[in-house]
């Protein structure tokens, strides 16, 4: 085991599906790496963390067309849906996820909206203090 | 030869499965019993022991053959 636990911190600032994939398999396998996982969801990616909002995403621009084509090669391979893989991430213990508080104000959403996986609603302060002691950090 | 305590079966799973898969189970094995690991993806010949790497688990064997990568790690 590695002396001391590895970190990284993601923006997530998309909630397109071709962006939420990459955000989740690197989560959920950072997770069974034994690091420690920070999501912070920020505007489109609010979507993603709302009730019912990992099951509506799409492809972006006219590639939502194609959405449901997508899914189903996804499914195909045997790559669990959104919803499957945010499961997976929470059964590491070591994926946490924060909403943008700024953003619920903006979109007038209200906690009782959101999934209860989120953990905490917070501000960029919170996300540079994990993301500059940070090993990985991302902003997809 | 080493005796295996645990088997998983990854074959048909593409990434990130078998590496959750693999996590999940050595969460419920005790430090230093040895899992067999038979996967298919192609990309689990690097992830496998980049995994190994930053858990602190030991490869102690690996083969391929037929598409199929089998690994024996100490846990």
């Amino acid at each position: 085991m590695s002396e001391k636990k590895r970190k990284m911190a993601f923006v997530v600032h998309s909630g397109s599906l071709d962006k939420l994939y990459p955000v989740f398999i690197l989560a959920s396998t950072g997770g069974a790496m034994d690091a420690e996982v920070h999501l912070f969801f920020t505007f489109w990616g609010m979507d993603a963390i709302k009730k019912g909002g990992l099951e509506k995403a799409k492809l972006p621009g006219i590639m939502s067309l194609g959405t449901g084509m997508m899914k189903g090669k996804i499914k195909n391979v045997g790559v669990p849906t959104l919803r499957g893989l945010l499961e997976m991430c929470r059964d590491t213990e070591n994926v946490n996820i924060y909403a943008c508080s700024t953003t619920m104000e903006i979109m007038g959403i209200s906690e009782d909206e959101l999934i209860p996986e989120v953990d905490e609603i917070v501000g960029a302060a919170t996300f540079l203090d994990i993301a500059m002691d940070a090993d990985v950090q991302m902003f997809i | 030869m080493v005796s295996v305590d645990v088997e998983v079966d990854a074959k048909g799973m593409y990434c990130p499965m078998p590496i959750v898969k693999l996590k999940k189970t050595t969460k419920t094995m005790k430090k230093g019993q040895i899992l067999k690991l038979v996967a298919t993806d192609p990309g689990s010949k690097r992830d496998v022991p980049a995994w190994a790497n930053k858990t602190g688990a030991e490869i102690l064997e690996t083969s391929e053959g037929d598409g199929v990568f089998t690994f024996l790690i100490k846990v």
